[in-house]
């Protein structure tokens, strides 16, 4: 069992005849994943990945024509509002965005727009969603995890992979590895996918990786403690990250005193979840 | 990306808010001519991307323009908060009989924005918030519809402004609307917005943040960025899409990715170490990237060691080895340095690597470790 993506999931990807496009759908295809369509305005009719995957103009027409039921958006920042906002109108019930950089305005109107049309967003600058040995939706690389029974949910990329690669190590597996990603608006938080592992019968424990800024992690404790009885074990990465400044991600950035990887660490430790003081000892954390 | 107050206001202005009368000036002579073309009393205002400027003695009254030229000879050879002050700001002076705050912003929780106001105007609205929050009215704005009028009239009745003044509030509310989203802002805020004692609404100061992924869409505004918000080896690294941070300490850092960055960071800190820079080189840095983020850490004299932490995913270990070799063949001397290489191709970036006379670490504790060492023993 998993949640979001599975053996079930018929991808399509947006922005495929692109250099990361292309690149990142011939590594999830050879996972696995089951990439029905692709799309690039203006090459409708044409197909990739050795003939075997159809390109079409428009995201309508490829859900017509494949029964798509999740995207994965490879477009450039700049033209990646538009990119989701159009899977939404075509009904794709999920949406992967990788793209970095979107403005914060962007991703408050698509926010709204999704949320009215109960679509899904998971991202945007996010690495995507893993289910190991199912399906891979996003630019995680796949060797790194095995299946099992540890959900992750992450604010980051890298840092996630070198806790998956960490477990990988100590022969633990993962249900599912979801990147909800590092902007200060994005379109799925871990309370989210805290409640989706809670009544996933195949997620037994959960790590939750998160970093400073906004208080996704404070909310998160709050549901914790109020919601889960499946045991979490936490890291926060930034806790030497000074005030006012942004460390990399729009979203990581201490303002007015607020979003201090301390007090969510407390938070946690309150809600009676682990906190690990480095990445690699997540694992001994999860017995 | 801040902007300054003159060009928040000159943007305020454009959406319909009233600002008072007044240019900016970048030398005395200039703030002299200025005060004469305004005449009568003005205010001189030091443009720097600090607040407490009027606590720093960076605003000050004029009652002539001789007297105008005298404050902007003082302003100008300010520093304020480390910032050196380049211009000022030469306004009319308004009389001020009521101080209100205006502001619009990002509520990341609710995931929209915000109109925030306040009686209370003229000071900090985070000290505001502190003191008095009831004093701080809030109203959450849907994204697809914007700012509507009867919102603006609600928080006008909340702060309790005289009724004659609801039309114009609320044609001001939308022009901080209109600005904020035409300049793709993250904050755009009126402090204070003053009625006047001919009873008029006024904006006295003025302040924009501008969302740096929005700028792609504002050239014009992006040209405004005021060289000394950044440090210069900050700006050297945007110029090479590298995001680079300074921090006081002694192990310089490059790391791919923001969130393993600071983990690495977090990790240094742990073992007893004090890292020297936050630098991210992305995802699918090429040799040239690596090479100049490492010459950005070999150029700080605080560093003594240097941590590489990559976990090659987009990014491939052999391009960022060939970058590290690139930058190292121009130094004689360098610092003890320590690597950690895994992922896409790192038995290709190890090789590479072999005779670079590098400590080697396979995971992100021993390779903290190992440097948190080298700097001790360095130090002895």
């Amino acid at each position: 069992m998993s949640v979001l993506v599975n053996k079930g999931t018929r991808l399509l990807v947006q922005g495929i005849t692109g250099r990361e496009g292309l690149f990142h759908a011939a590594q999830l295809w050879n996972y696995g994943t089951k990439i029905v369509a692709g799309t690039r305005p203006g090459k409708g009719g044409e197909w990739v990945l050795e003939g075997k995957v159809p390109i079409f103009d428009t995201v309508h027409a490829a859900v017509e024509a494949t029964g798509a039921n999740c995207t994965l958006i490879f477009v450039p920042a700049t033209a990646a509002a538009d990119a989701m906002l159009e899977a939404s109108d075509a009904g794709i019930p999920l949406i992967v965005c990788i793209a970095e950089g979107i403005p914060v305005q962007d991703m408050m109107q698509v926010g709204r727009y999704l949320g009215q049309k109960g679509t899904r967003l998971i991202g945007p600058n996010c690495p995507g969603v893993l289910t190991p040995g199912e399906a891979n939706v996003g630019i995680i690389p796949g060797h790194i995890a095995i299946p099992g029974d540890i959900g992750i949910v992450s604010r980051s990329g890298t840092l996630t992979y070198e806790v998956l690669y960490a477990l990988k190590q100590q022969g633990k597996g993962t249900s599912t590895c979801v990147g909800i990603g590092g902007d200060p608006v994005n379109g799925t938080s871990f309370m989210d996918v805290l409640g989706l592992f809670e009544d996933d019968a195949g997620t037994e424990k959960i790590v939750l990786i998160g970093e400073i800024g906004g208080s996704d992690e404070e909310r998160a404790a709050e549901f914790i403690s109020n919601r889960m009885t499946k045991p979490v074990v936490a890291f926060i990465a930034g806790q030497t990250a000074p005030p006012g400044k942004r460390m990399g991600h729009a979203g990581a950035i201490i303002e007015g005193g607020s979003g201090l990887a301390s007090d969510k660490i407390a938070a946690l430790e309150a809600a009676g979840v682990s906190v690990a003081r480095h990445p690699e000892e997540i694992a001994a954390l999860l017995h | 990306m801040k902007l300054h107050e003159y060009q928040s206001k000159q943007l305020f202005s454009q959406c319909g808010i009233p600002i008072p009368r007044g240019r900016v000036a970048a030398t005395a002579a200039q703030a002299k001519l200025i005060a004469q073309e305004l005449g009568g009393r003005v205010v001189v205002k030091a443009q720097v991307l600090v607040g407490g400027r009027g606590k720093a003695g960076g605003i000050r009254l004029a009652g002539s323009p001789e007297e105008a030229e005298d404050a902007a000879t003082q302003i100008l050879a300010m520093e304020i908060k480390g910032l050196p002050v380049r211009k000022v700001l030469v306004d009319d002076a308004a009389e001020i009989h009521t101080e209100i705050y205006l502001g619009v912003t990002n509520d990341r929780a609710a995931r929209c924005p915000v109109l925030i106001a306040s009686g209370e105007g003229g000071v900090e609205i985070e000290q505001v918030a502190k003191a008095t929050p009831e004093r701080i009215i809030t109203v959450q704005i849907d994204p697809l519809l914007g700012l509507r009028d009867y919102q603006a009239r609600m928080v006008a009745a909340a702060i309790e402004l005289p009724r004659d003044l609801w039309r114009d509030f609320i044609s001001i509310s939308r022009g901080l609307f209109d600005s904020y989203q035409k300049a793709d802002a993250t904050l755009a805020e009126i402090n204070p917005l003053v009625i006047t004692r001919g009873g008029r609404l006024l904006a006295l100061d003025g302040k924009i943040v501008l969302d740096d992924n929005g700028l792609f869409r504002h050239p014009e505004l992006a040209e405004m960025r005021d060289a000394d918000e950044e440090a210069p080896a900050e700006r050297e690294a945007r110029k090479y899409g590298l995001t680079y941070v300074k921090l006081d300490g002694s192990i310089g850092c490059m790391v791919n990715g923001a969130g393993l960055a600071m983990a690495t960071m977090d990790v240094i800190k742990l073992f007893g170490g004090e890292p020297a820079n936050f630098l991210d080189i992305g995802g699918g840095a090429g040799s040239e990237k690596v090479a100049a983020a490492l010459q950005i850490i070999l150029k700080d004299p605080d560093v003594r060691a240097v941590l590489f932490n990559i976990f090659g995913g987009i990014t491939r270990c052999d391009e960022v080895a060939r970058g590290i070799l690139a930058a190292l063949g121009e130094h004689a001397t360098r610092p003890p340095m320590v690597i950690r290489l895994v992922g896409t191709n790192e038995e290709e970036g190890r090789k590479l690597l072999a005779d670079a006379n590098m400590e080697t670490a396979s995971s992100l504790v021993e390779a903290a470790q190992k440097v948190v060492d080298l700097v001790r023993e360095g130090v002895r």
